[in-house]
């Protein structure tokens, strides 16, 4: 069992959860600036995994990773902008149509992929960028610092967000319309408008991260997501509407994946308990949720839409 | 300076406000006066460009403006201090203000900009304020501040006040006061809404009568009394303080001791306090919101736990027992938050009045509901009430507030309690209709007062001698119902008083914290 742990194993665990807690992040950041402004859009993953597909034809057809990932965010746009035209301006039960925007790119994104491709093709994936001087560090180089550039730029989201939101005025309008609507629009603060923002950005980020694991992966499939964007919907609400909690929790996530992972190739799970053992993502959400529910408050205005003079 | 022409304003099924005119001066507070429901907060919506107007128009300064939102009003120099405050309580004071603004940098937010002009008009009306706080650790009274700084900082002009005196206490009362008279010293013009005829006429310099929508009267305050107002307002003479014989106490049915209770923040709410509640008496609990009325009422009634201490009702102890049990000792609750908690919108009103005994026998036929009694039961307690709906079957939430607030007090006294707790009773219900429930509160206590309910009562009431605890933070109401004041503070009793001995500026300076002179 000790020669499991090796130092070896452990950068490549460490490595492996950074990558994979990428596309969680992408999505939960964008979910996050939703959610702050008062609105809960359970359609993330649906959104994903059109952008997954997305990206992933566009990288077949055009071969560029680059045009890839903005073919992922502009689909998560449009889907951002459904998202706002239902939640905001039609003022559906957020509960319910974020299920319609799920299941509307769960079949969309196979349906696509069964006509437009049909047999799975692999595609080339981000190039390694290795940070000069820092990616030579023995260990730490390797785990932090050879990774390709989306996920530099993912964990460069992080700060901007939290500048964003805490900082800018248009931060303060998302906090404030989240928290009590009725009191920005008396100041003359669209409330719509800034919910529209926020969906525009939550739905190209949700796209982006899932053109990010479909180019990472190289590959697509049918619900290639596997209910990424769910988790990154707790996510939210792990860290707290915060970016840094959410990024903390990404992370976290990651590296219990990349553990299953490998501690499956290493055959110290058997076969026979895989399956079992892919459930430990899923059963960790449900505790640490447990665990987190009420010691932060949501936005007031949570799923919640507004309207003037109620 | 302002001038609304004409404005009338329809709600599906209700003319809110019918062809009303009203102008502000400079430098004068013009007072809207009248009932809830008599369209004083829709005009003022409509000024503020919440609402369109069907009808009329509004010139600002001689020329004709279009409102369709907020942002019109604030641009043509008018301001609102809402009723229920537009404050985000997880911003702090400085970002409340500048909300909405062109920040001078930009996209960024200019916070420390915006915090200097706060304190310059903070030191300048004597509102003091820190613009750095957060909403949530504020006062009312803070935050009311904030509210007015808010307008002001956007340079109003016409400041609308919706009855900004209703959360606060006497003392802060006076404070605003002097804030409200600084604004007029400038020039501005203030807009005064307000149901407290008293306060009406400290301040104002012509008040104009709301009654059903329409002016029903706009006079100048020299030589307007109380009771003329009242009587513009409801549209027939009232009796501002209700008849009541003095009370003969009997035992104690209502025993609270060292009671203490945690808040929803975890912080104390009810620290260590006693009470005693007798029959045949109504103890009034004074007190700003927020003090522990609302901890203090759900926990009586079973609804919040006890850290330690006790409460027996009717001679019986219920501390931490289920309401249920709580409610089969002898006790009654009226809570405070109507809609949530008192009544359900969607149920109609012999639903709600059946809430507590629809596993009565008496409704009964072979385990299904036996709709021959339940509506006899209900029409009966439909007319003991004077419950105005148009049938039993009428959804609850249909109802104004003062016949929502009938329909939970006839369910309540109908089960002839021993102790009747009754929060908030006639708060945002109308006059008439308060002057109503107080008339039932004191029936309740004594049966031989008011011939126009003695055959409703005999039969009702025939048991009765109720031991009432009534928690409310107006003023009038307390003074008028009760037979002895208890002030709560803090979650503290800071004194008990008699209301025919004790002036309003004692019970003022109790409510808010200062101790009594002992001598």
């Amino acid at each position: 069992m000790s020669e499991v742990f090796t130092v070896a194993v452990l950068v490549a665990v460490v490595a492996s959860a950074i990558r994979l807690a990428v596309p969680l992040l992408l999505a939960s950041l964008g979910e996050t600036f939703g959610q702050r402004s008062g609105v809960l859009n359970l359609g993330v993953d649906g959104i994903m995994l059109l952008g997954a597909f997305t990206g992933y034809y566009a990288v077949l057809k055009t071969g560029n990773v680059w045009v890839g990932l903005l073919a992922g965010l502009v689909i998560g746009l449009f889907l951002g902008l459904a998202s706002a035209v239902i939640a905001v301006t039609l003022k559906a039960e957020q509960g319910i149509s974020g299920i319609g925007i799920y299941l509307f790119g769960l079949g969309m994104s196979d349906l696509l992929f069964q006509k437009l491709v049909g047999t799975p093709i692999p595609i080339d994936t981000f190039p390694q960028v290795d940070v000069p001087i820092l990616s030579s560090i023995p260990y730490i180089g390797e785990m932090f610092f050879q990774h390709s550039m989306v996920i530099y730029l993912a964990f460069a989201a992080v700060p901007l967000a939290m500048f964003v939101i805490n900082r800018t005025t248009f931060g303060m309008n998302i906090r404030a319309v989240g928290e009590y609507p009725e009191a920005a629009d008396t100041l003359g603060v669209s409330v719509a408008g800034v919910r529209y923002a926020t969906q525009l950005i939550g739905g190209s980020l949700a796209g982006g991260a899932g053109a990010v694991l479909a180019i990472s992966l190289g590959i697509f499939q049918q619900n290639l997501t596997n209910g990424a964007g769910f988790i990154a919907i707790a996510l939210v609400y792990f860290g707290a509407w915060r970016p840094m909690g959410v990024m903390a929790g990404a992370l976290l996530f990651g590296f219990i994946n990349a553990l299953v992972l490998e501690l499956k190739t290493l055959e110290i799970i058997p076969r026979d308990l895989s399956n079992l053992a892919a459930m430990a993502p899923a059963i960790i959400t449900i505790l640490v949720l447990a665990f987190a529910a009420g010691r932060f408050k949501a936005p007031a205005a949570l799923t919640k839409p507004f309207t003037r003079g109620k | 300076m302002l001038e609304m022409k004409g404005i009338t304003k329809r709600f599906p099924g209700v003319i809110a406000n019918y062809r009303v005119d009203f102008d502000v001066y400079p430098g004068e507070v013009h007072t809207l006066l009248g009932e809830n429901g008599a369209g004083k907060s829709t005009l003022m919506k409509v000024l503020y460009g919440l609402y369109p107007a069907d009808e009329g128009t509004v010139l600002v300064d001689g020329a004709e403006v279009v409102l369709e939102s907020p942002n019109d009003a604030i641009e043509h120099g008018i301001g609102m201090v809402h009723q229920h405050f537009m404050l985000v309580p997880t911003l702090t004071v400085a970002e409340n203000v500048s909300l909405g603004l062109k920040s001078s940098r930009g996209f960024l937010t200019d916070l420390a900009a915006v915090s200097q002009k706060i304190d310059e008009l903070s030191s300048q009306y004597g509102l003091d304020i820190d613009p750095s706080a957060y909403i949530w650790q504020l006062s009312v009274g803070e935050r009311q501040r904030v509210e007015i700084i808010k307008a002001l900082y956007r340079d109003a002009r016409i400041l609308i006040l919706d009855e900004p005196t209703a959360v606060l206490t006497p003392q802060e009362v006076d404070q605003l006061f002097v804030t409200l008279r600084k604004l007029t010293d400038d020039g501005r013009g203030l807009i005064f809404i307000s149901h407290k005829l008293h306060e009406v006429l400290a301040l104002s310099t012509r008040i104009t009568v709301l009654r059903l929508g329409e002016v029903t009267g706009q006079i100048p305050v020299e030589g307007a009394t109380r009771e003329s107002l009242a009587t513009m307002m409801v549209g027939r003479s009232v009796k501002l303080k209700p008849d009541k014989l003095p009370s003969e106490p009997g035992e104690v049915e209502l025993d609270i001791s060292d009671l203490t209770v945690m808040g929803d923040r975890g912080l104390v709410a009810i620290d260590n306090l006693s009470l005693e509640v007798r029959r045949g008496e109504i103890l009034g609990i004074a007190g700003v919101s927020g003090n522990g009325q609302r901890e203090l009422a759900e926990t009586i009634a079973g609804l919040r736990k006890a850290e330690s201490g006790s409460i027996t009702v009717g001679g019986v102890d219920v501390t931490g027992a289920h309401p249920k049990t709580v409610r089969k000792a002898g006790l009654a609750y009226v809570p405070e938050e109507r809609m949530r908690e008192g009544a359900i919108a969607g149920f109609n009103v012999w639903e709600n009045l059946l809430l507590i005994d629809h596993g009565s026998k008496d409704f009964l036929r072979r385990g299904l509901f036996d709709f021959g009694a339940i509506t006899d039961y209900a029409q009966g307690l439909v007319e003991a009430f004077d419950v105005r709906t148009p049938s039993i079957d009428t959804p609850c939430g249909s109802l104004s507030g003062g016949n929502i607030q009938k329909v939970i007090m006839a369910r309540e006294l109908s089960s002839s309690p021993t102790v009747l707790v009754a929060s908030q009773p006639t708060r945002g219900v109308d006059i008439g209709a308060a002057e109503y429930i107080h008339r039932r509160l004191i029936d309740k206590r004594n049966v031989l007062t008011d011939a126009e309910f003695i055959q409703a009562k005999l039969i009702e009431h025939r048991n009765a001698c109720t031991a009432i605890l009534m928690i409310s933070e107006d003023l009038d109401e307390v003074f008028g119902l009760a037979d002895r004041i208890a002030v709560l503070y803090e979650g503290r009793i800071m004194d008990i008083v008699d209301p025919d001995t004790a002036t309003r500026e004692q019970v003022g300076l109790l409510m808010a914290g200062v101790e009594p002179e002992t001598n």
